[in-house]
């Protein structure tokens, strides 16, 4: 799914007249997509959409499902600026799954700013174009001297007006302009773009208003819930659904076969009642006989020894990145140092819990309304599994309860048209509990590092070396514990090399916000962080000294996003210089306390950061201020989005660090609920400072990347405080008794 | 057996077992949604509704539990000064991110300013202890609080 190019970027813009008056701009943006995952290619094309009301309030659809990153502000943002509106003239409405009309949908991989900074802003750019040539030839005046403003176009000279609510039907009857003749404002010029704007949801959200997946209400709509083998890859072998069918409100209970992988239909028995607490209820009272397989015996204890025997047997499996001579560097070496260290699984635990709410219209077709975070793939999935063409499908892309990647995978929008295929006529709403929620998910994926580094007489780091073990994945699918070949420091290390051995699983695995790089920053900053120690230096300096006299790589066309900068040492210099400026670095932390610092570079973002603190007299890990430097590029879109994300990412990333784990045991999560799964709560909320570095490059986004450098910079302020190094998450505190 | 319980100044019928949890019969029988499910075992407090003036986890309520006292729920939270305000802080500090828990967060802070108009950001924090906000809105929930308690309440 990560993996589509865009081919073309030619916007073409089509212009369409309201019933009624008004008008409806439309950017058409030709593109191939090359296959998602599970999902044959739709070749089609970016519509962004625009309606001008005769009342002179613009209606913009927000194309992105929206999980609290903002985007459904954020985008919209894009074209109101570029249209020059005022901010309250704009209505913004989410819109459909629909490959054909939007192009690309999908929160993930902070993606959504760097593929739509220019796309939103054209669409904005060419509505206004086509209002000052309506207005020029309304008036018989040339377009020069005319200007616009707030939803308005003025002639400069005599100072008379029409709103865009009165051009637009004019509008509407002229051949939209090529998007290459449209000039885009000058940054100077922006009036939306980079101001703070409340999320457009908000007013509605605190009073209660229903507008997330799980508040669809539909008439005559009844509710299920589904048990499953908490044993993944568990078989039905039989099931007795008397009781169940019995018990107070339930309306039916059935068996659904398994069809396709996890991240489909796996097998279980869904019942149905008029309100969900009763069918849930219900599951009580099942009598299912699972056959659990052979994956049966797997538990987190055996994946560590596993490891261990991987590192005990020596070679990996295979190499991912061999550079230099690392024997000679290792031979050579005046110290080398070694480490071995391990992060566990990881949930989401989205505050909503998996939910999707589905009828199966009598004439065939089917509407959905999913909380998902990758609608297209969704709506393919679910016509594949039901012989549905895909046209037969209608997917309502509803507000949601967080995602973190979690609603990447649409294996509940599965089960909830599954189960509305058996009742035609009756819309359905399935909701996951929360235990199912912990036990179901698509888990950051645990991972264990041996690490050497050789450091020559002068203190020079010459030779790293790093023998992952990690898992192994169905054949194709996103591996979200992937190690790139150029993470840091490959390329700034002479003699280096990443290798892997892979453990077979069935533990269903899946991106959680910083994909990799949440794991990966705080093994190699941490470790890196050890190097500084041992050659007398501090992390900030020591990757100050590698990436010195290093160039900027160069920029790569096409891609998912269309663009990628180039890895630029500069950028990351210029954050790690900020942070250690605003953490005053070089100045001791105060009594009972430390410092520790961390750097990542990931989703084309760089951050660095600082954070201080000490341990309880009960030696609980207590932070106390964290300082962010970032740079995203030229132009912070939406400031109170963009700090909502960054302190968020923060707050998680410390949350992780000190108290997550998803353990296996039998096959199965052993976790059930919020008491252990422990996620931060507003106590341990230390002061976050951030401030971002607008670099000349265009805007990348912000959903990730300022989580993964906290989760270091804690772990290595506490090997400050105490000298103990934590070398396996999350933070054991018994180490510092 | 069907129960009357006061929801909002209004009495409801509820013809539910009396185990049931006041959540599931306030999302699912009287389609009063803006009450959030997030455990369902009062661990992350996106349920919290009042109970006679105080914060209570609906989804740890029985309806059975409920004669003779009043409930009040984020859909009336705008009828109190305090609800209004907090209402207002919630939006002008840009809280939330995906807004899911905020139903409860504001519940329970409109229940701590009806007690302690003035709370210390220590007393803040204590009395949101039982909220979990997922995505870390922390730091505005506190401001917005403070903001709140700073401003007074808001009359209609």
């Amino acid at each position: 799914m990560l993996e589509q190019t865009i081919l073309s970027r030619r916007t073409l813009i089509k212009a369409s007249v309201l019933a009624g008056g008004g008008l409806v701009l439309t950017a058409a943006m030709p593109m191939v997509a090359q296959a998602a995952v599970g999902v044959d290619a739709t070749p089609g094309v970016l519509n962004a959409f625009v309606t001008v009301h005769p009342d002179n309030t613009v209606t913009i659809v927000g194309k992105n499902p929206e999980i609290g990153q903002g985007i459904k502000t954020m985008l919209p943002m894009l074209i109101a600026d570029e249209m020059d509106l005022a901010w309250d003239q704009v209505r913004i409405v989410q819109g459909d799954a629909d490959a054909r009309k939007y192009g690309p949908q999908i929160a993930g991989g902070s993606f959504a700013t760097p593929m739509n900074w220019m796309p939103m802003r054209q669409v904005g750019a060419a509505a206004r174009a086509m209002m000052l040539s309506a207005a020029a030839a309304k008036w018989g005046v040339p377009v020069a001297g005319l200007r616009t403003d707030a939803g308005k176009v003025i002639e400069t000279a005599s100072g008379r007006s029409a709103t865009y609510g009165e051009l637009a039907t004019a509008a509407a009857a002229l051949t939209p302009p090529d998007p290459a003749t449209l000039t885009l404002k000058s940054p100077a010029d922006f009036n939306i773009i980079g101001q703070a704007i409340p999320g457009i949801d908000s007013p509605r959200i605190v009073r209660g208003e229903p507008i997330f997946g799980v508040d669809t209400q539909l008439p005559g709509m009844v509710y299920a819930a589904y048990e499953r083998s908490p044993v993944f890859g568990a078989t039905l072998t039989s099931a007795n659904l008397d009781a169940a069918k019995a018990a107070p409100g339930v309306r039916d209970a059935f068996v659904l076969e398994g069809k396709g992988g996890a991240d489909q239909l796996v097998p279980g028995v869904a019942i149905i009642a008029d309100n969900w607490w009763l069918a849930n209820k219900a599951r009580e009272k099942l009598a299912i006989e699972w056959n659990n397989g052979e994956w049966a015996g797997h538990s987190s204890q055996g994946y560590t020894a596993a490891a261990a025997a991987a590192w005990a047997k020596g070679e990996p499996e295979e190499d991912i990145v061999k550079t230099g001579d690392v024997a000679a560097a290792f031979a050579s070496a005046a110290k080398t140092v070694e480490a071995e260290y391990a992060y566990p699984f990881l949930a989401h635990a989205a505050m909503e819990p998996m939910n999707c709410t589905a009828l199966m219209h009598e004439n065939g077709t089917l509407e959905m309304w999913a909380p998902t975070q990758n609608p297209q793939p969704g709506l393919m999935g679910v016509a594949q599994m039901l012989g549905l063409a895909p046209d037969k499908v209608t997917l309502h892309i509803t507000r949601m309860g967080g995602g973190f990647g979690r609603r990447l995978t649409n294996d509940f929008m599965h089960q909830s048209a599954a189960i509305a295929a058996k009742m035609p006529g009756t819309p359905v709403q399935l909701i996951w509990s929360r235990e199912d929620d912990l036990r179901s998910d698509f888990y950051r994926p645990a991972g264990f590092h041996k690490l050497r580094a050789a450091i020559d007489a002068q203190g020079k780091l010459t030779g790293f070396d790093d023998h992952f073990v990690t898992f192994a994945l169905p054949q194709g699918a996103f591996n979200p514990a992937a190690m790139a070949p150029d993470i840091f420091p490959a390329k700034f290390v002479p003699n280096l090399r990443y290798a892997q051995t892979k453990l077979d699983t069935r533990v269903p695995m899946g991106a959680l916000r910083a994909p990799s790089s949440n794991a990966l920053a705080y093994v190699m900053q941490s470790f890196l962080d050890e190097v500084a120690h041992e050659t007398g230096t501090d992390l900030p300096h020591l990757l100050l000294a590698l990436i010195d006299g290093h160039e900027k790589e160069p920029d790569q066309r096409g891609g998912f996003t269309g663009f990628t900068a180039g890895f630029d040492p500069g950028r990351m210099r210029g954050v790690i210089e900020k942070a250690m400026a605003m953490g005053h670095w070089s100045t001791p932390a105060g009594e009972g306390r430390a410092k520790g610092f961390g750097f990542y570079f990931s989703h084309q973002g760089y951050f660095a950061e600082v954070v201080e603190a000490s341990l309880s007299a009960r030696k609980q890990v207590q932070v106390h201020q964290v300082w962010c430097a970032g740079d995203v590029g030229s132009t912070i879109i939406n400031p109170f989005g963009a700090l909502n994300q960054v302190e968020g990412a923060i707050i998680d990333g410390l949350g992780q660090a000190t108290a997550l784990a998803v353990e296996i045991e039998g096959g199965r999560v052993t976790n059930s609920n919020f008491h252990q799964y422990t996620l931060p709560r507003i106590a341990f909320t230390p002061k976050i400072e951030v401030e971002f570095i607008k670099s000349d490059n265009p805007p990348t986004g912000l959903g990730e990347p300022a989580l993964p450098p906290v989760i270091p910079a804690l772990t290595n302020a506490l090997f400050a405080l105490t000298g103990k190094r934590v070398r396996k998450l999350p933070i054991d505190t018994a180490l510092f008794a | 057996m069907a129960y009357r319980v006061d929801i909002n100044g209004e009495s409801r019928e509820l013809d539910v077992p009396g185990e049931m949890p006041l959540l599931w019969a306030l999302r699912n029988e009287l389609g009063m949604v803006g009450t959030k499910f997030g455990c369902g075992v009062a661990l992350c407090g996106a349920c919290t509704v009042h109970v006679d003036g105080v914060a209570a986890r609906s989804c740890s309520v029985p309806v059975a539990s409920l004669a003779g006292k009043k409930v009040t729920t984020i859909e009336a939270l705008a009828e109190s000064p305090i609800g209004r305000a907090l209402q207002q802080a919630w939006v002008d500090q840009d809280v939330m991110q995906c807004g899911y828990c905020q139903a409860g967060q504001l519940m329970n802070a409109s229940a701590l300013l009806a007690r302690n108009p003035k709370p210390s950001a220590e007393q803040i924090d204590s009395a949101m202890a039982g909220n979990i906000c997922r995505c870390a809105c922390y730091t505005r929930i506190r401001e917005a609080i403070a903001l709140a308690a700073e401003k007074g309440p808001v009359n209609a």
